[in-house]
């Protein structure tokens, strides 16, 4: 950091900024508007943690909605169970089962649910990175085969209606550790539970890619084949990079599925997936705190413009992605950028992580 | 035995489809490693445009000329898809050369708008389109009873993949192209047009994105989102037979045809799907860069 910058126009101090603002709104929102931010300050998380695999690392996963599925159906197999006080969900006994399956009966625990939420998609993570990165499958073969996955995944959620809930999802989520799911008080902490996790996440974001484990990914995406030369094992590092980026996406999806209450296979499919991507791309690739405004601004668009002007939106949100793809490749960030270099004059060399190449 | 044979010429049937579909990506992606997200929305442009011809035959032209309309709906997608393609390349595509994944969420944002064009003009429900009566029925191969369509499509199929190999192989404008694949620079230097020709490559592979489309109506009926079922699998296609060669695509679209099949045949539709999958993962164990490739000593 440069000694002259003022705190407020750092990446720490703009976030700082954006959390007391966030954390103030709801006393100004209506119930239903602070769920729906919370679900999207839950977006956020997810943007973070993609932007740490795509805008630093430069490796593209189009299959984050699988890992937020695995996170969401987790968490929604435990709220299930919980809600139906014991007995077996509805759509089970439309199935004809009798009893609650094994798989099912370790959900019960929450400890288990709640650990396996995250660890289940980093687990998946880390075996589909270790058999691409390994052969040096990288670039659009591998978001190409993360995309595969989501496809696969999602089929075989929807086939096991009596497991899933098939395609209809988990719909009858109610209650969690004993408080009403649909009750304001439960939401609202919810909506600071998740605002907590967002900081810590992008604290703890911030510090890794200034570290020197974030050198080596920004190395990474900007000259992997010198790494590689220079003795470093880049599939490792990638490896790790994805395994923490759907462990994110896992949490995200746990909290998510707490404040919206439902969870269906068309929620993580490969257009949601796609969409997820557009966050990152619109807030600004490699700079962490774009992708948090990307999340928010994209979703709170795309909620007021598909009420109002469902078929408008569509174009407008195809439109976004060639217009921010073509002509604003860091996304709103080079706004703020050109912004604060207004300010400062010539100080233009800016925090340290901040990518020239993307 | 009957049985097995008529697994086998299914999977045939589904490696054929798979493989008129990845035909075009095989080439842009091998060309200009750009990944054509939109090549779905192109497949639906084509199979619209069969639709359309088909509603002109049934207006205006008496019954008895109905079934011709075939012959008139491959070109006319052709045509389309082709024109669609050229405009793509123009508006977007041009501008993310040397940015493959930019080009595929670029793409994606093309399809979405050629997705909801369709949704404006024809509607958000599927529509059928009639199959020629010569293609409807079935026939007799030994002991096989075999669906005609399915039959014309493997022939369909056979003749577009000739035809690939005529022209790239055969023809100047082909050979022009491979060159381009094989080294842009060193080509440009020679006098070679690359620009001209990314842009008619890339019309040629998206004109057989709309024949693909004309076949896929005497299967189903169409929709706006005709186009992303098959996506995804065409990708996986290109991936596992190798970028930038034809024999690649051709042997890797009937192999996961092929053994998409068997697998849904003796498991099911959902778990056949997670073994392919898990195949292709293990077929790129043995070889990351697709089953054929290029033999070049650059790095990536």
């Amino acid at each position: 950091m440069h000694e002259r910058q003022s705190f407020f126009t750092t990446k720490q101090g703009v976030f700082t900024i954006l959390i007391v603002i966030l954390a103030i709104l709801p006393l100004l929102m209506s119930d239903f508007q602070t769920n729906l931010l919370g679900r999207f300050l839950a977006f956020a998380i997810l943007a973070v943690g993609l932007d740490l695999l795509w805008g630093y690392t430069g490796v593209l996963s189009l299959g984050h909605g699988i890992f937020f599925g695995f996170g969401a159906y987790i968490t929604a197999i435990y709220i299930t169970i919980e809600s139906s006080g014991g007995g077996l969900p509805d759509f089970m006994m439309w199935s004809g089962m009798t009893e609650l399956p094994w798989l099912w009966q370790l959900l019960s625990n929450p400890v288990a649910a709640l650990s396996l939420a995250i660890l289940v998609p980093m687990f998946v993570a880390t075996l589909l990175g270790f058999f691409t990165f390994r052969n040096r499958i990288k670039g659009v073969y591998f978001t190409i085969l993360t995309q595969a996955l989501v496809l696969t995944m999602v089929t075989l959620i929807i086939s096991q209606q009596q497991y899933t809930g098939g395609s209809d999802g988990l719909t009858n989520l109610q209650t969690i550790f004993g408080f009403s799911l649909s009750s304001p008080q439960t939401q609202l902490v919810l909506y600071f539970l998740t605002l907590i996790v967002l900081t810590v996440v992008f604290f703890s974001s911030l510090r890794l890619v200034n570290s020197r484990f974030g050198k080596v990914m920004v190395a990474i995406r900007d000259g992997e084949n010198r790494l590689r030369f220079s003795g470093y094992n880049t599939a490792h590092f990638k490896t790790v990079v994805f395994t923490l980026s759907a462990g994110l996406a896992g949490l995200s999806g746990m909290l998510f599925v707490m404040q919206i209450g439902i969870v269906t296979p068309t929620m993580i499919d490969i257009i949601p997936s796609i969409e997820m991507a557009l966050w990152v791309a619109i807030g600004g690739r490699g700079t962490l705190l774009g992708p948090v405004f990307g999340a928010l601004l994209a979703n709170t668009g795309s909620t007021y413009f598909s009420e109002s002007f469902p078929e408008v939106w569509t174009y407008l949100m195809g439109l976004a992605f060639i217009i921010v793809i073509i002509y604003l490749p860091k996304g709103l960030m080079t706004i703020g950028d050109k912004l604060t270099k207004k300010r400062r004059g010539s100080h233009a060399n800016q925090s340290a992580g901040k990518p020239t190449k993307l | 035995m009957e049985a097995i044979l008529l697994q086998l010429f299914n999977g045939l049937s589904l490696g054929s489809i798979l493989l008129l579909i990845a035909l075009g990506l095989a080439i842009t992606f091998g060309l200009m490693n750009v990944i054509n997200m939109a090549h779905g929305e192109l497949i639906m442009i084509g199979a619209y445009a069969a639709y359309v011809v088909q509603l002109l035959f049934l207006t205006y032209l008496p019954e008895g000329m109905f079934s011709w309309y075939f012959i008139f709906a491959l070109p006319a997608s052709f045509l389309l898809a082709a024109f669609f393609g050229w405009l793509l390349e123009l508006s977007v595509i041009r501008h993310l050369y040397g940015r493959p994944l930019d080009s595929l969420l670029a793409t994606f944002g093309a399809g979405l708008i050629l997705q909801q064009l369709a949704r404006t003009i024809f509607g958000a429900p599927n529509v059928g389109v009639q199959s020629p009566t010569f293609l409807a029925g079935t026939i007799e191969i030994f002991t096989l009873s075999i669906p005609a369509s399915r039959l014309f499509i493997l022939l369909l199929v056979a003749a577009c993949v000739g035809f690939m190999f005529y022209y790239f192989y055969k023809t100047k404008s082909g050979m022009r192209i491979r060159a381009v694949m094989q080294n842009r620079k060193m080509a440009s230097s020679l006098g070679i047009n690359t620009r001209r020709v990314d842009s008619t490559t890339f019309a040629i592979g998206a004109g057989f994105a709309g024949v693909a489309g004309t076949v896929l109506t005497l299967i189903g009926p169409i929709g706006p989102t005709l186009g992303t079922a098959y996506i995804v699998d065409a990708f996986m296609v290109v991936v596992v037979g190798g970028v930038g060669m034809l024999i690649g695509t051709v042997a890797s679209a009937l192999g996961i045809g092929m053994f998409n099949t068997i697998f849904e045949y003796v498991t099911n539709a959902s778990m056949g799907r997670v073994l392919v999958f898990i195949l292709i993962i293990l077929v790129l164990q043995w070889r990351p860069n697709g089953l054929f490739h290029l033999r070049t000593r650059s790095l990536d």
